[in-house]
């Protein structure tokens, strides 16, 4: 069997795939990142390994991606966020043409073609209030772990309205609400309404196609996808559990699979792949 | 002899100022708002009460201002904080016609007159950036105390240029750079400096005239008023006393009244 691994060094996770020719997953892993994002990379890389009991030596392609895709010394190649999610949206969903990915520290939200190259994206890094960290912020200021949003927001009856414009000037808010009362898995659904609406947003400017496959940590929130379904009116793809944050490490190890059979047929060596690739997906 | 005072509500901390007829300030006291913001305001006045030596009957007239104004129940009236810093500037520095007010969660660049009356204002009112938060999340992120902070980042050889905007990437950045062998001293002046610029391009936005006060908590950090001084190209105004300027502002409005001028309508809802 050949094995190629996927590693998306992401802000606040890395995750790693271990993907086989039968267009199999074989082993994952996520991390904390971390400051030292080598260190990262090799860490979960093992991790991925030990599921099945493979070795290093048994992976024959790597190929990374995320915003540490550079720290990964043993990668065969590098490509960007966006060419994973694609790759990976593709893989569950091959009808996908819009991609919404909500990371740690990102926004991303992007549209194929229907051989899935990127037509149009955009991306929000600037701004906490749209990305994760603005979930992650509201729990953390009711006194609640990302781990306990999802229970959390489950009890959730109504919706507090969480103006979601900035992340830091949602504490007042959010202590606003709670002394008024407010139970706070109101609270924090008003948070992921808030959320969802600038994610609608930034899909918009891309052109939202159906279907669209949703990706990142915090759509394991049944609530945000269905909060994301009911704003954009349209069905919404997501990725079975947990592997909807290893969309970008699976659309990797993916590429790496497809990359290895294609040169193999076309008799050129690995060495060959790599620049092929990386002259692809260079953006 | 008749008193008056200011209690200024604002997000982060709660001031109060007791001012006597002479208007010298007799007592000042200032505490975390915390979330129970009646209780805040009322702790704060009793607190420079007791500083004053003066007893509460002998408060004739009480102004409150800041984003919780309105939960100064002892208070006769309200003044907005722009018009409280503007009039407190002008008071304590006469030739100041910009003041700078860097808060806990908001920044202000305002232009006044000669009187402290309020020519124009704008304000970060969508993102934090740029306020005293930003400060507060290098200080978690680096351990080390608020009232540490400037005289660190004094000490810095070259400074780490910080690139996030937002506060809550600020952390991450911070660590990371830590991370990759930066000095604190170092990365503390690049926070200063990133904070100092993006409050210049508030204070453009009202046009820079001189004098330049600078007001609010972040006014006690004497490494904001170096990064400031120096990317200005001048010296703003600073005195011991500027983080309490809109509690002044709002004691000597409050001052105004006993001594029997209005309060002008303008002062209670500033517009620009």
């Amino acid at each position: 069997m050949i094995y190629t691994a996927g590693i998306d060094v992401g802000s606040t996770y890395t995750k790693a795939v271990i993907f086989g020719e039968d267009q199999r997953i074989h082993g994952r892993a996520m991390t904390n990142t971390g400051f030292k994002l080598e260190g990262a990379a090799e860490r979960t890389l093992d991790q991925a390994l030990e599921e099945e009991g493979l070795d290093r030596s048994r992976i024959s392609y790597v190929v990374s991606t995320g915003y540490g895709r550079y720290q990964v010394p043993f990668r065969d190649v590098n490509v960007t966020d966006l060419t994973a999610d694609a790759m990976g949206g593709r893989f569950f969903f091959p009808e996908t043409r819009t991609v919404l990915d909500i990371g740690g520290q990102t926004m991303k939200a992007m549209r194929l073609d229907g051989e899935g190259r990127v037509k149009s994206f955009r991306l929000n890094d600037k701004c906490a209030a749209g990305t994760g960290a603005f979930l992650e912020k509201t729990a953390r200021y009711m006194g609640y772990t990302t781990q306990e949003i999802g229970p959390l927001v489950a009890t959730s009856k109504d919706q507090v309205s969480i103006s979601g414009v900035c992340a830091v000037f949602a504490e007042s808010e959010v202590i606003n609400h709670l002394s008024h009362g407010s139970p706070p898995a109101d609270i924090m659904l008003g948070a992921i309404v808030s959320l969802v609406e600038r994610s609608v947003q930034l899909m918009k400017r891309v052109q939202v196609e159906p279907q669209v496959t949703l990706a990142g940590g915090i759509l394991r929130f049944e609530a945000m996808a269905g909060v994301i379904r009911t704003k954009l009116g349209i069905e919404v793809n997501l990725p079975p559990g947990e592997l909807v944050q290893f969309l970008g490490a699976i659309g990797a190890a993916v590429l790496g699979q497809r990359r290895l059979s294609r040169l193999e047929q076309e008799g050129i060596g690995k060495k060959g792949a790599r620049t092929e690739i990386e002259t692809a997906t260079r953006m | 002899m008749a008193y008056a005072a200011g209690v200024d509500v604002g997000s982060t901390q709660t001031k109060a100022v007791i001012l006597d007829e002479g208007r010298k300030i007799v007592g000042r006291a200032l505490i975390d708002t915390g979330a129970n913001v009646v209780s805040a305001a009322e702790n704060a006045y009793v607190e420079a009460l007791r500083e004053s030596g003066v007893q509460e009957e002998e408060v004739e007239y009480v102004v409150g201002t800041g984003y919780g104004r309105y939960r100064v129940t002892f208070g006769d009236t309200q003044v907005t904080e722009i018009s409280c810093h503007g009039r407190g500037s002008v008071h304590m520095f006469p030739q100041t016609r910009t003041v700078l007010d860097m808060g806990g969660q908001d920044t202000k660049a305002i232009r006044v007159g000669a009187a402290g009356e309020i020519l124009d204002f704008c304000m970060n009112d969508k993102c934090a950036a740029g306020t005293g938060r930003f400060l507060g999340a290098a200080a978690t992120a680096l351990e080390i105390p608020i009232g540490e902070l400037g005289p660190t980042a004094l000490r810095a050889e070259k400074a780490v240029r910080i690139s996030t905007t937002c506060t809550v990437f600020a952390e991450s950045e911070v660590l990371s750079w830590l991370g990759k062998g930066k000095r604190t001293e170092d990365i503390l002046l690049g926070v200063h400096q990133s904070i100092a610029a993006r409050s210049i391009s508030l204070l453009r936005r009202v046009g820079v005239e001189q004098e330049l006060t600078f007001t609010g908590g972040v006014a006690r950090n004497v490494g904001m008023i170096h990064a400031l001084n120096r990317a200005l190209g001048l010296q703003v105004n600073v005195g011991d006393e500027s983080h309490f300027m809109g509690a002044i502002g709002a004691a000597l409005f409050a001052l105004d009244h006993l001594l029997g001028s209005r309060i002008p309508a303008s002062a209670r809802e500033t517009t620009a």
